[in-house]
């Protein structure tokens, strides 16, 4: 603002003036309280808890959906759905539990958890990560319309052209598809760039790569494959809607077009999906079971570079989707021994894992369950899956069940059984109270057992020769035992996950306020209380190793024994490490005091402001009312010169800046204690304005 | 025990960050590349489809090459009063600035005319979107490359109000460069785009 003052030709009155001069259109809400304050947030772990929220409600949608399709096929000659509905449910389903669940759900995590990991105080762009959100929201917002619209997209979740073509596909239903997958497509992309900077530039001192805890490594590579294989659908999705809406005829094979591209289009997309799905539950799990076996990660570069390897890899083995179209035997070939390659790097993680239990001292609480159970089912999904890569027996499989029941030993077995391990173990950071023990154990063993239950004979009845995506049966088959045993087992995981909300609903009831590193931890998200305060950390952490928090805790004996430091102890050895960092930290920032400033951004309308444009351009276009799409552009345009003028921390925390220290911190709410923690020696470094002007950003937010 | 991770700072003094790069532009490097996957797949449509059409108008029909020539090397040349741009507020000369991003924006809207103009010798041709496949894959291919120019046209013009209001200052310079770089990723893009679509046979 100083600049605008010194520089005589602009016109500025007052101070006041210039504010209002800076918001033309919206007044910058105040409150974090009630529903504006969730609306408005720009607070990584609050949009953690919405996405997690929102891709949990989707989550019983799509099985809802999965539970109508196994209802039908229960007995053969299935009359729940006819023929039409059924294709829309099966598409929904998979839609839903792909864009709409394991992927948000996986963005709830990365967003709660992945500052907090890395010791710092949000995400690089706080008001394009509540944008993310916004728009995933009304991405799926477009997708879910369809239902009230005229039906629901039909295609499958992959689409196929010429069937999603306007003349096979002639309603609007894939229209809401195409729409809805590019908006929740620009906010996995947005949120990626997002995480990547985060992950890339906000690491705390001594916080190396090789010291990120693992959930932070296949964060870091699964944003990289949304940055890069987003772009790929997006393309695909974007020459489908110019082929469907304005006769293009990219996909018309009288015209000269190849149906074939949009098969490599989405699968050079779809097979690096398949590891966006299932990195983050590898993650999670990597940090589940160091904890409950008491003993360090096995190999942990080892993982390190295996997340990476299958992050490369992932982008070569797009055409064993496709063994079945006619590539030819050069391609088909090349495309099999890669993918058989891509087992490997997978295969040693499942060792590290293993090898990370054998000789610790387990404690089997219900993460542990999760993690273990992910490891088994993963194993089975992961080598039906290696049985694809062999074309003549791809051949036997393609379109079967057999494909349905690898898929969700990997997605279900794998990346759900990873996010509820990943649930009860974070649960306490989050929320501040246990989920009960006891239920959880009964919801893993209930989704355990109907989960085998429901996909198992899958396996079965797909080298038996039948088919998916098929609504009816008949007798003369011979499955109806499997297919009845299948949909009994839905059924049950449908328990198992009414179990969970139960256990959500009686351990908020009767919540015991959790400590702040209930399970003995080894990352830094264990250090603050729980649930995790507004500003993450009272002071940044310096970090000296692999699973920081627990060398704090603990020490070897001569014979390599764990020795638990006494708790003074640990304070003091921890003040020694601190004090000597602390003095090279000092000297490195002579001359900056902007390091552990709290630099709180304000919460902001605009984010869902501009996110709201979206749907409006989407409308618009599949109506063909393209002065609704205009508007909505305005919408989004206007949006964004309003957030490009606001600035991130609310200028009437400046002025509060002008006041004595003293006074700022007697009119606040607690803020004393936050100066009295913001000023430890460890911190001298940072000048007292700039520290008074952080107490007072904190104050206003409260 | 190993010291901490050096910390790099940024040199416009803003928030120190591990690489050295200020959050935003590590964040566009980012954006860049996922670009580079939606013209890579825009552009791989367009050779797979090359020579496919069944029938014309074709490209040998249509194409003024001197034409597009003159248009494109407008777009380069704002390449290089971007660098100009940049260097200006850089050294602190406003004026300049302001003049450079002008004639930025100018170029690229020249170029943008050209193409508009192109389209509707085209469309006048017999050639629209639905012809057939060289038209498909024509329109949405430059198109989509147009609607890039001109966001970055609308960048430059919010950079200029934004100098002309002195809410630009020089510790801001980064802005510009931040805009350059979208802006050289176009121009960029476009050269491989001009070869593929016009130069090659």
């Amino acid at each position: 603002m100083a600049t605008v003052l010194d520089r005589p030709d602009v016109e500025t009155p007052s101070p006041s003036g210039e504010r209002r001069a800076a918001y033309p259109i919206l007044r910058r809400p105040r409150s974090t309280e009630g529903l504006t304050g969730w609306l408005t947030t720009i607070d990584h772990k609050r949009i953690g808890i919405l996405y997690g929220v929102s891709a949990f409600a989707f989550f019983l949608i799509g099985g809802i959906e999965a539970l109508l399709i196994r209802a039908q096929l229960a007995q053969p000659n299935g009359t729940v759905l006819d023929a039409g509905t059924y294709n829309q449910v099966f598409t929904m389903h998979g839609t839903t539990m792909i864009f709409l669940v394991v992927m948000p759900m996986s963005a709830a995590f990365m967003n709660y958890l992945l500052p907090l990991m890395i010791g710092a105080r949000d995400v690089a762009f706080p008001r394009l990560n509540a944008l993310s959100y916004w728009t995933f929201i009304f991405g799926a917002f477009v997708l879910y319309s369809s239902f009230f619209l005229g039906g629901a997209p039909d295609g499958g979740w992959f689409g196929y052209v010429p069937n999603t073509s306007i003349t096979f596909s002639p309603g609007h239903g894939i229209d809401f598809w195409i729409y809805g997958l590019l908006i929740t497509g620009i906010a996995s992309t947005v949120g990626a760039a997002n995480l990547i900077t985060t992950i890339l530039n906000m690491r705390a001192p001594g916080m190396t790569l090789m010291r990120m805890p693992v959930f932070v490594w296949m964060s870091l590579v699964v944003n990289f494959l949304l940055l890069f294989a987003l772009p790929v659908i997006t393309i695909a999705l974007f020459l489908l809607m110019f082929d469907r809406q304005f006769g293009a005829n990219f996909f018309n094979p009288a015209a000269g077009g190849d149906p074939v591209l949009w098969q490599h289009l989405f699968w050079i997309f779809g097979h690096p999906e398949v590891y966006i799905l299932i990195l983050p539950a590898m993650g999670i799990v990597s940090e589940v079971l160091p904890v409950f076996s008491r003993k360090p990660l096995f190999g942990y570069p080892v993982v390190v570079f295996s997340g990476i390897a299958i992050g490369f890899m992932g982008w070569g083995v797009w055409a064993h989707h496709m063994f079945a179209v006619g590539l030819g035997p050069v391609a088909v070939s090349a495309f099999s021994v890669a993918t058989m390659f891509i087992a490997v790097p997978t295969g040693v993680k499942i060792f590290n894992w293993v090898g990370t239990m054998m000789g610790g001292s387990l404690r089997l609480k219900t993460p542990m369950l999760f993690a273990i159970g992910f490891i088994a089912m993963f194993t089975i999904g992961g080598l039906s899956g290696v049985t694809h890569s062999i074309s003549p027996h791809d051949r036997q499989q393609t379109d079967t069940y057999y494909i349905v029941a690898h898929f969700h030993y990997v997605l279900f077995g794998g990346a759900m059984f990873g996010l509820f391990a990943g649930f009860y173990y974070w649960w306490p950071k989050v929320f501040g109270h246990m989920l009960s023990d006891k239920l959880g154990k009964v919801n893993f063993w209930v989704m355990f057992v109907g989960f085998n239950l429901a996909f198992a004979p899958m396996h079965w009845i797909g080298l038996q020769g039948m088919p998916r995506r098929i609504p009816v049966y008949s007798e003369e088959l011979g499955l109806q035992a499997p297919n009845l045993a299948s949909t009994i087992g839905a059924f049950i995981i449908a328990l198992g996950v009414l179990v969970f909300m139960v256990n959500v609903w009686v351990s908020k009831r009767n919540a015991v306020p959790a400590p702040a590193d209930p399970w003995d931890a080894r990352t830094l998200e264990w250090t603050i209380p729980s649930p995790a305060p507004v500003h993450n950390f009272d002071e940044i952490p310096v970090v000296h190793s692999v699973d920081d928090f627990w060398h704090r805790k603990y020490t070897e004996d001569e014979e390599g024994r764990l020795v638990k430091l006494p708790p003074a102890t640990a304070v003091a050895a921890e003040q020694e490490r601190h004090e000597e960092s602390a003095a090279a930290e000092a000297q490195e920032h002579a001359g900056h005091d902007e390091g552990h400033g709290m630099h709180l951004p304000s919460p902001s309308f605009y984010p869902i402001l501009a996110a709201a444009g979206l749907p409006i351009i989407a409308y618009g276009m599949i109506y063909k009312q393209y002065i609704v799409a205009v508007v909505g552009a305005f919408v989004l345009l206007g949006s964004f010169y309003g957030w490009a003028l606001e600035p991130s921390v609310a200028p009437d925390d400046d002025e509060a800046d002008l006041q004595p220290p003293a006074l700022a911190g007697a009119s606040g709410n607690g803020s004393a204690a936050l100066v009295g923690a913001a000023e430890t020696p460890a911190l001298g470094a940072g000048s007292s304005t700039a520290e008074s002007s952080a107490s007072t950003t904190e104050e206003e937010q409260s | 025990m190993t010291a901490p991770a050096a910390i790099a700072h940024d040199p416009h003094g803003g928030h120190p960050t591990n690489t050295g790069l200020s959050n935003e532009k590590l964040t566009m490097w980012a954006f860049l590349g996922s670009e580079c996957l939606l013209f890579g797949a825009l552009i791989s449509t367009y050779l797979l489809y090359k020579g496919r059409s069944v029938s014309g108008p074709l490209p040998e029909d249509v194409y003024d090459i001197p034409f597009t020539s003159a248009s494109s090397f407008m777009l380069l040349m704002s390449s290089l009063t971007m660098v100009l741009s940049l260097a200006a507020i850089q050294r602190g000369d406003h004026r300049r600035l302001r003049l450079w991003l002008l004639a930025t924006a100018s170029l690229g809207g020249l170029f943008i005319t050209g193409q508009i103009y192109e389209f509707t010798t085209f469309y006048r041709e017999g050639l629209s979107l639905s012809t057939n496949l060289f038209g498909s894959t024509f329109f949405v291919l430059t198109g989509f490359h147009g609607v890039h120019v001109s966001l970055g046209i609308l960048m430059l013009l919010s950079l200029f109000g934004l100098s002309m209001r002195g809410k630009l200052p020089t510790e801001r310079a980064e802005a510009v460069e931040i805009a350059g770089l979208y802006w050289h990723f176009v121009d960029i893009v476009w050269i491989v785009i001009f070869t593929v679509v016009y130069l090659i046979p």
